[in-house]
């Protein structure tokens, strides 16, 4: 069945190796770094990827060479170490999280380096390998398995990836619980520290596995940013976990190409890319991007002046029956502004309100809205005279700016609490809404104060 | 003995791991102890557009270019942070290991230039090359330690409250964010020049352990800043000396002197083992000292219930300064198994028991001090009683953990309500009755009859 594979032509094989090899990298760190990003322990990622220098090299002092296992076992336990002595010198030396660290994986590291040193001649480190990575050359160290010719790094990441796998599925409920309420999870009973433990080995295991391929740095920009990313576009795991293997999977096919167009190197292009898409989610993304956040807040500030108009013509209306007011009385009543100008030819063309030649005149749907407007406004000042005793004239500030806040249920509840009121403190009529009356009788009431 | 490049490397170290340490110390403080690594990180980029522009390895371009790549990932980083939906340690993982990865791209570009050869400028960058050292290294380093001190001497004042208090000194009208950009200037300053002698991950390290060192040994600024400056130079010189093999160090197991270790990983090694130290033996604050004041607690605690569980099996039979058998010690109370013999050793020492025989029995000091306790164990329960509701067989436990924390003042305090009700207490300064069967007499063999 691999006979198609091997009659393409080989530049395309290696290109396709790489990708596959890529993609596998970055949705088994894309996996487990969306724990990190959740739990707050992206910088304990950092820290893993420099200290499992010396895991490597110890492993490769006592078995003699860097076979597979004996790399998993170093990074593990240099891992768990890692994870040990943070924990240990936070919780019991009170040395604070960030400082200690620093601290551990600053040391392992240059622990690591000096061993390298001393090993350097039979070690097969390569620093430019432990900073670059070697994606370029995936088609170079085969494996033979069955008769096929397998890469190594294939053989390398694809376990580390199903282990991922494995783990997210095994533990979905515990991880759901406890990167989202770690009280409430250790109080159910589970065990928080194994959690914890059995995520920093596995971070361990990924990112020696990835380190080959990627070099040590970018392990990080794998783990961390389509996490990130994915954190910026979804509120719900399982979805998050999907984005952000689609994140890293297309941070890998990007990033060849363009390491391929502008010949540069493969592994730093892919985080590169990485990085471009955080920054597209950063602004762009649904919920939580600066421009979406921007569009709500105008939208906002747009139905407070459509309000804020059809209150004034309403109460213009209310005050001397019949009374119509001129855009121009609306522009200066609002202190003017293109905006303004918008708005009202908006709630024209909605048919909120109608030009008429003696002035601007409420629809009936317009009218619906005023009313509803005028009500949460009145509602608000009754409620703080009576309930918070302030006095008359020191209510209508707050209630201009809350009345566009007050939904219905609020409304019902303000009510309740009034009683039977039906006039503000200024001892104009609160009006009701069509539930009760379709069209409240003003005349009358306006004859009142 | 010592060579001129030596004396040069050593210099420079030594200058660099004291003000890497001083300027530490504000980030360490902050809360920001990565800082220094994300600086040394997002260098690379700014090094290489800086050698890509100037086209050739000049140092006043390439640092400026660092500078420049520093400043924008600290501010890039402060403006993730703002979406408040990306944590700061992801703003920081992200920018950090994003920004390195530009830099990773620009050195295949210069790499792939025709002039090329950048490569060993990498290796330079990543581990030091302390060797490489010259003159104008010195002279950039003892500029910006210079300028360093000047700024902390003439803003001393200001930087010590924004570093503890920062609301505070909004509060009251200080610049903070100026003052906050100034320090991470300088520590910007800094990380670019001894990027070249130690290289990335080292500088990120010097920027961090000699403070978290100098933190155990002070509560004071001043004196932390001081002991971070020591702690980072001594660094600097321990490695530089260890490395130039001046003082020779052997790898376990073999004969002859570890040689040609690199310069950067064993200056920080140096300052690890130095932190090492801090952590177990720092007065106050180590582990020792900690262990220490722990077993010296729980030796004290352990002598007082011996008192009590003495004074209380002399008042069932009236002679409270009777010698009693280790039998019925132990059936009072539960001891484990040094407990009551560190107890016993101390209450001697103190002289508060003496052995007739080999059995313990209260001095005329012993019983002074048993009443005091007993006194404070009861008036504790009566109160707890009285005035908290809680069940007579409920309080013991409670007024145990309780009784060795209350001083003269607390107790007299206690007393007062009791006198007023005149029923249990009748004269000031006497031991009331145990609200309940003490244990003494819960567990006489005969069984209890209170």
């Amino acid at each position: 069945m691999w006979h198609w594979f091997a009659e393409l032509d080989p530049n395309l094989q290696t290109a396709i190796t790489v990708i596959v090899v890529a993609t596998m990298t970055n949705v088994a760190c894309a996996l487990l770094g969306c724990f990190l990003v959740l739990r707050r322990m992206s910088l304990l990622g950092d820290a893993l990827a420099h200290a499992v220098l010396p895991g490597l090299v110890i492993a490769f002092v006592f078995t003699g060479t860097l076979s597979l296992p004996a790399m998993f076992l170093g990074a593990v336990a240099i891992g768990v170490l890692t994870a040990l002595l943070t924990e240990g010198l936070h919780r019991q030396a009170g040395v604070s999280e960030d400082a200690s660290l620093g601290v551990v994986f600053t040391s392992l590291f240059a622990l690591g380096v000096i061993l390298i040193k001393r090993y350097g001649q039979d070690v097969d480190l390569d620093p430019d390998c432990v900073l670059n990575g070697m994606l370029e050359m995936v088609d170079d160290n085969v494996w033979q398995i069955g008769g096929f010719e397998v890469p190594r790094a294939l053989v390398t990441i694809l376990p580390v990836l199903i282990l991922n796998l494995l783990f997210v599925v095994v533990f979905w409920k515990e991880l759901l619980l406890g990167s989202f309420d770690p009280a409430l999870a250790t109080a159910m009973g589970f065990r928080a520290g194994l959690l914890h433990y059995t995520l920093m080995c596995l971070v361990a295991l990924t990112t020696v596995a990835a380190f080959e391929q990627v070099g040590s740095i970018l392990v990080v920009a794998m783990l961390i940013v389509p996490a990130a990313t994915a954190h910026l576009c979804s509120d719900r795991l399982h979805i998050m976990l999907w984005l952000a293997a689609g994140f890293g999977a297309l941070s890998a096919l990007v990033g060849y190409a363009a390491a391929l167009i502008f010949d540069v190197n493969t592994a730093g292009a892919m985080a590169v890319s990485s990085g471009i898409f955080y920054g597209a989610a950063l602004f762009f993304s649904p919920r939580y991007g600066w421009v979406s956040r921007w569009l709500h807040q105008a939208a906002l500030r747009l139905r407070i002046i459509a309000e804020d108009i059809l209150g004034m013509i309403y109460r213009a209306e209310e005050w001397a029956a019949g009374r119509r007011l001129q855009p121009a009385e609306v522009f200066r009543g609002l202190g003017g502004g293109v905006w303004v100008r918008v708005v009202l030819s908006w709630l024209a063309w909605r048919d909120m309100i109608r030009r008429q030649p003696e002035g601007l005149e409420l629809s009936p749907a317009g009218r619906l809205w005023a009313a509803a407007v005028v009500r949460s406004h009145r509602l608000w000042e009754s409620y703080l005279v009576r309930h918070l005793g302030l006095p008359d004239d020191h209510v209508h500030e707050p209630a201009m700016r809350v009345e566009h806040y007050i939904e219905a249920p609020l409304q019902e509840q303000l009510a309740g609490a009034l009683g039977a009121e039906l006039l503000d403190p200024h001892g104009r009529p609160i009006p009701q809404l069509p539930a009760e009356s379709e069209s409240p009788n003003k005349d009358e009431r306006q004859d009142q104060p | 003995m010592i060579s001129y490049s030596t004396l040069l490397v050593l210099a420079t170290t030594t200058l660099l791991g004291a003000i890497a340490g001083v300027l530490g110390s504000f980030a360490v403080l902050r809360g920001r102890a990565l800082v220094g690594d994300l600086l040394a990180h997002a260098a690379l980029p700014g090094l290489c557009v800086g050698f890509l522009l100037v086209g050739r390895r000049e140092l006043g371009a390439m640092l400026l270019g660092a500078v420049i790549a520093g400043v924008a990932a600290v501010t890039l980083m402060t403006f993730i942070a703002r979406n408040r939906r990306t944590k700061e340690d992801a703003a920081l993982g992200i920018v950090l290991s994003v920004f390195f990865a530009a830099g990773i791209v620009l050195l295949s570009v210069i790499q792939n230039l025709p002039t090329g050869g950048a490569k060993a400028g990498m290796e330079a960058y990543l581990y030091g090359q302390a060797a490489g050292i010259n003159r104008t290294d010195l002279l950039v380093i003892a500029t910006i330690a210079a300028l360093a001190l000047l700024v902390l001497l003439l803003f001393r004042k200001e930087f010590q409250l924004v570093t503890f208090d920062p609301e505070f000194a909004r509060v009251q009208g200080w610049p903070v964010m100026a003052l906050d950009l100034g320090i991470l200037g300088l520590i910007t300053l800094v990380t670019m020049a001894g990027l070249p002698a130690v290289g990335v991950i080292l500088m990120a390290a010097l920027l961090v352990i000699p403070p978290a060192a100098a933190r155990f040994w002070t509560d004071r600024i001043g004196r932390m800043l001081l002991t971070a400056a020591i702690v980072g130079g001594g660094s600097g010189i321990l490695g530089t000396l260890i490395s130039a093999g001046i003082l020779p160090i052997r790898w376990p197991g073999e004969e002859s002197v570890a040689s040609e270790l690199p310069t950067g990983p064993t200056i920080i090694l140096c300052g690890s083992a130095i932190f090492l130290l801090s952590v177990l033996f720092a007065p106050h604050r180590g582990l020792a000292a900690k262990a220490i004041q722990l077993a010296i607690l729980r030796t004290r605690i352990a002598a007082d219930h011996l008192l009590r569980t003495l004074y209380e099996l002399g008042e069932q039979d009236g002679a409270l300064d009777q010698g009693r058998s280790w039998q019925a010690i132990r059936r009072a109370r539960r001891w484990s198994g040094a407990e009551l013999i560190i107890a016993a050793f101390w209450a001697r020492i103190q002289g508060w028991i003496s052995f007739s025989g080999n059995l313990p029995r209260l001095t005329p000091q012993g019983i002074q001090q048993a009443e005091t306790l007993v006194r404070s164990h009861r008036l504790w329960e009566l109160y707890l009683i009285d005035r908290a509701g809680i069940a007579p067989d409920h309080v013991d436990r409670d007024a145990d953990a309780v009784e060795h924390w209350l001083t003269g003042e607390l107790v007299s305090a206690l007393e007062v309500p009791l006198r007023e009700k005149g029923e249990v207490l009748k004269a000031p300064g006497e031991v009331p009755q145990s609200p309940h069967p003490t244990m003494a007499e819960e567990r006489k063999p005969e069984g209890g009859d209170a």
